[in-house]
C-alpha cells in the first residue's frame, strides 16, 4: 500500500512556484531522504503534506486525502520559539492533545509513562523538568522528536531533523529513526549526506521539480541537475566544489587527499578549508 | 493612604478595579507576548477611541461604544492576518490611525459643548464607578475562566500552531478568540491606563516576569503580582502627587522591569 502519494502537485508562493508538477509515490515501510538545494522545494513537499501552504494537485496518505490522523511531523527547530516557558515534559505530553478543545484536560499517568519512555528512548528522560530554553540543539530536536513519536504516527514527517546539531546527537538520531522504520515510513528532508548514506532506503532529489526518486546512489549528473552546477558535495545545503579532495583530519590536524567517494561522506563531520 | 481607602468609596473602586485589572493583565500579558501582538494590543486600544467619539456623538455608553469598534476591528484585522498575505504590521497601524481619526471627527461633530475625554486617552482610575467595578469583575472573571479551562491547549498553541492544527485542535478558534480576549482585555484596562497608556499594563508585567521564571504558570503567578505592584504603587503615587494615576502606574512599572533587567544582566 502506498503510504503517501503526490500526484502533479505544484506550490505557489505569491508569484514564485515553488514546487512545479510533483509525482511521488512512497511505499508503505520506506524511508525517503528528500535532498536538494536551498529554495529547493523540499520543506515546501512536507508543508504541501501536512496541508500547511495551499497547493495544487493530489496528495493521498494511506489512501485517503485530507486525513492527517496517522501523520506525524517534526519541523524545523528554528520555527519554534526556544524561550518559551515550558519544560520538556509538558512540550512532550501535548502529543495527548488530539480533540478540538480540551476543557481542564489533565494527563493520564499512562500518557505520562509513555512520555517517559520516549524521552528514555532518546535519552533525554533526566531532563524532563527542565525548560526547553536550557536544552542544547540537539536535546530539543530529540525533545521534538520524542512528541511526534508520542502522537503514534504511521507516516513520520522529519524537516531537517539533524539541523545544527552535533554528529554524535545526529548518529543517535539516525539510529533511532532506522529502528523506529520497522514500524513506521519515514519521509525526511535533510542535507546530511551521510544520513543518506548511513539509514534512508531511497531518495527524492527535488529542485522545484522532481529530478531523482530512486536508490540512495547520488551520481555527479544527479547533483549537477539538481544544485544548477557542477559540484562535488553539499554542505549545509549549499553546492561545494572540492578543489582537489582535500578533507582535514580532526585527530592528525592534517589534511590529505581521499576518492570523491570519501570526500563526499568526509565533508559532513570534517568540513576542510579547503573546500570552496 | 490605606485609611483613606477605607474611608472614601472611590478609593475603595479604584483598588477594587486595581485587582481585577491586575488579574487581567497578569494573564494576558503573557498570551500577547508569546503571540508577539503587542502592537496589535497597542492598536486595538487606539481603535477604541472612534467608538468612545462616536458614543458621545449618539449619546449611549462610551464604554460601549468603545468594545463594540474594537471587537469589529479585532475581528477584521484577525481575519485578515489569516487570509491575507499581506503583514500584520500594515492592517494594525491603519486601524489604529483610523479609530483615532474617527474618533476626533465624531468629537468634532459633537453640537456645542466638546465633552472631556481625557481620562479615557490618559487613564483615570480615581474616576472608576461601581458600575464599572462590576463589569470589570464580570469581565475578568470571564478572561480567567477562558483562558484556565482550556489551559493546556492555550499553551500548545502558543508554543507550536502548527502542532496545535496537526493534532487535530481548534486553532482557528483559538486565534479568532485570542483577539477576543485581547480586546475585552483592552477595553477593562482603558479606565485603569488609557487608551495611549495601556499597551505598558500589557507588556510591562509578563515582560518582568520572564525575567524571573521559566514556566508558563510560575510567569502567571508573578505577572499578576507585579501588574498588582506597579498599579498599586502608581496609585499610591498619584494620591500622593496628585497627578495622573495611568501615567504614575506606567512609569513606575518601567522603573521596576528596568530594575529587574539590570539585576538579571548581573546574575548573568
Amino acid at each position: 500500500m502506498k503510504a503517501l502519494s503526490v500526484e502533479n502537485l505544484s506550490v505557489y508562493y505569491a508569484r514564485h512556484q515553488a514546487l512545479k508538477n510533483i509525482n511521488l509515490q512512497i511505499e508503505e515501510g520506506d524511508f525517503l531522504g528528500i535532498l536538494g538545494p536551498n529554495g529547493g522545494g523540499k520543506s515546501t513537499l512536507i508543508k504541501a503534506v501536512i496541508g500547511s501552504v495551499p497547493y495544487t494537485g493530489r496528495i493521498e496518505i494511506f489512501g485517503k486525502s485530507h486525513d492527517l490522523s496517522l501523520v506525524g511531523y517534526m519541523p524545523q527547530s528554528s520555527d519554534l520559539n526556544r524561550h518559551f516557558p515550558i519544560n520538556v515534559l509538558e512540550v512532550c505530553l501535548s502529543a495527548d492533545l488530539h480533540k478540538k478543545m480540551h476543557f481542564f484536560h489533565r494527563y493520564s499517568h499512562r500518557v505520562k509513562d509513555e512520555a517517559m519512555e520516549y524521552l528514555r528512548l532518546l535519552g533525554i528522560e533526566h531532563l524532563a523538568k527542565r525548560s526547553i530554553s536550557e536544552l542544547s540543539g540537539g536535546e530539543f530536536q530529540k525533545l521534538l522528536l520524542a512528541r511526534t513519536l508520542l502522537t503514534k504516527p504511521k507516516l513520520l514527517l522529519l524537516d531537517e531533523p539533524t539541523a545544527n546539531i552535533d554528529p554524535r546527537s545526529s548518529e543517535h538520531i539516525f539510529e533511532v529513526l532506522a529502528d523506529l522504520n520497522k514500524e513506521m515510513t519515514i519521509v525526511m528532508v535533510t542535507h546530511d549526506l551521510s544520513a543518506v548514506a548511513s539509514c534512508v532506503k531511497s531518495i527524492a532529489c527535488l529542485s522545484q521539480t522532481l529530478i531523482y526518486h530512486g536508490e540512495p546512489k547520488l551520481n555527479a549528473d544527479i547533483l549537477t541537475q539538481m544544485y544548477g552546477c557542477p559540484i562535488d558535495l553539499i554542505a549545509h545545503g549549499h553546492p561545494h566544489r572540492v578543489l582537489p579532495y582535500h578533507v582535514h583530519d580532526e585527530e592528525t590536524g592534517e589534511c590529505y587527499e581521499m576518492s570523491y567517494d570519501e570526500a563526499k561522506h568526509a565533508v559532513v563531520k570534517n568540513p576542510c578549508c579547503k573546500y570552496h | 493612604m490605606f485609611s483613606a481607602i477605607l474611608e472614601y468609596e472611590f478609593l475603595q473602586h479604584a483598588f477594587y478595579a486595581i485587582v481585577l485589572g491586575s488579574i487581567v493583565c497578569g494573564i494576558m500579558s503573557n498570551l500577547i507576548i508569546e503571540k508577539k501582538m503587542l502592537m496589535i494590543s497597542g492598536g486595538l486600544a487606539h481603535t477604541a477611541y472612534g467608538g468612545i467619539g462616536l458614543a458621545y456623538l449618539l449619546e449611549f455608553d462610551p464604554t460601549a461604544g468603545a468594545l463594540a469598534f474594537s471587537l469589529c476591528s479585532a475581528l477584521f484585522i484577525a481575519f485578515l492576518h489569516k487570509k491575507s498575505h499581506v503583514s500584520n504590521d500594515i492592517f494594525i497601524a491603519l486601524f489604529w490611525a483610523l479609530g483615532m481619526a474617527l474618533g476626533i471627527i465624531f468629537i468634532g461633530l459633537i453640537p456645542g459643548y466638546t465633552p472631556n475625554i481625557e481620562s479615557y486617552l490618559f487613564g483615570n482610575i480615581l474616576a472608576v464607578s461601581g458600575q464599572d467595578v462590576l463589569a470589570m469583575l464580570l469581565l475578568s472573571a470571564l478572561i480567567v475562566f477562558c483562558v484556565f479551562a482550556f489551559y493546556k491547549d492555550w499553551q500548545i498553541f502558543l508554543f507550536d500552531e502548527e502542532f496545535a492544527r496537526l493534532q487535530g485542535i481548534a486553532v482557528n478558534f483559538y486565534h479568532y478568540f485570542l483577539y477576543v480576549l485581547v480586546t475585552l482585555s483592552v477595553i477593562l484596562l482603558i479606565r485603569v491606563a488609557g487608551i495611549v497608556l495601556v499597551l505598558a499594563l500589557l507588556s510591562a508585567p509578563a515582560a518582568s516576569a520572564s525575567l524571573c521564571s521559566r514556566n508558563f504558570t510560575g510567569r502567571l503567578a508573578l505577572s499578576v503580582l507585579f501588574s498588582f505592584v506597579f498599579s498599586f504603587f502608581g496609585l499610591w503615587l498619584s494620591y500622593t502627587l496628585d497627578i495622573s494615576s495611568g501615567a504614575c502606574i506606567v512609569v513606575f512599572a518601567f522603573c521596576i522591569y528596568a530594575l529587574l533587567l539590570v539585576l538579571n544582566r548581573k546574575k548573568a
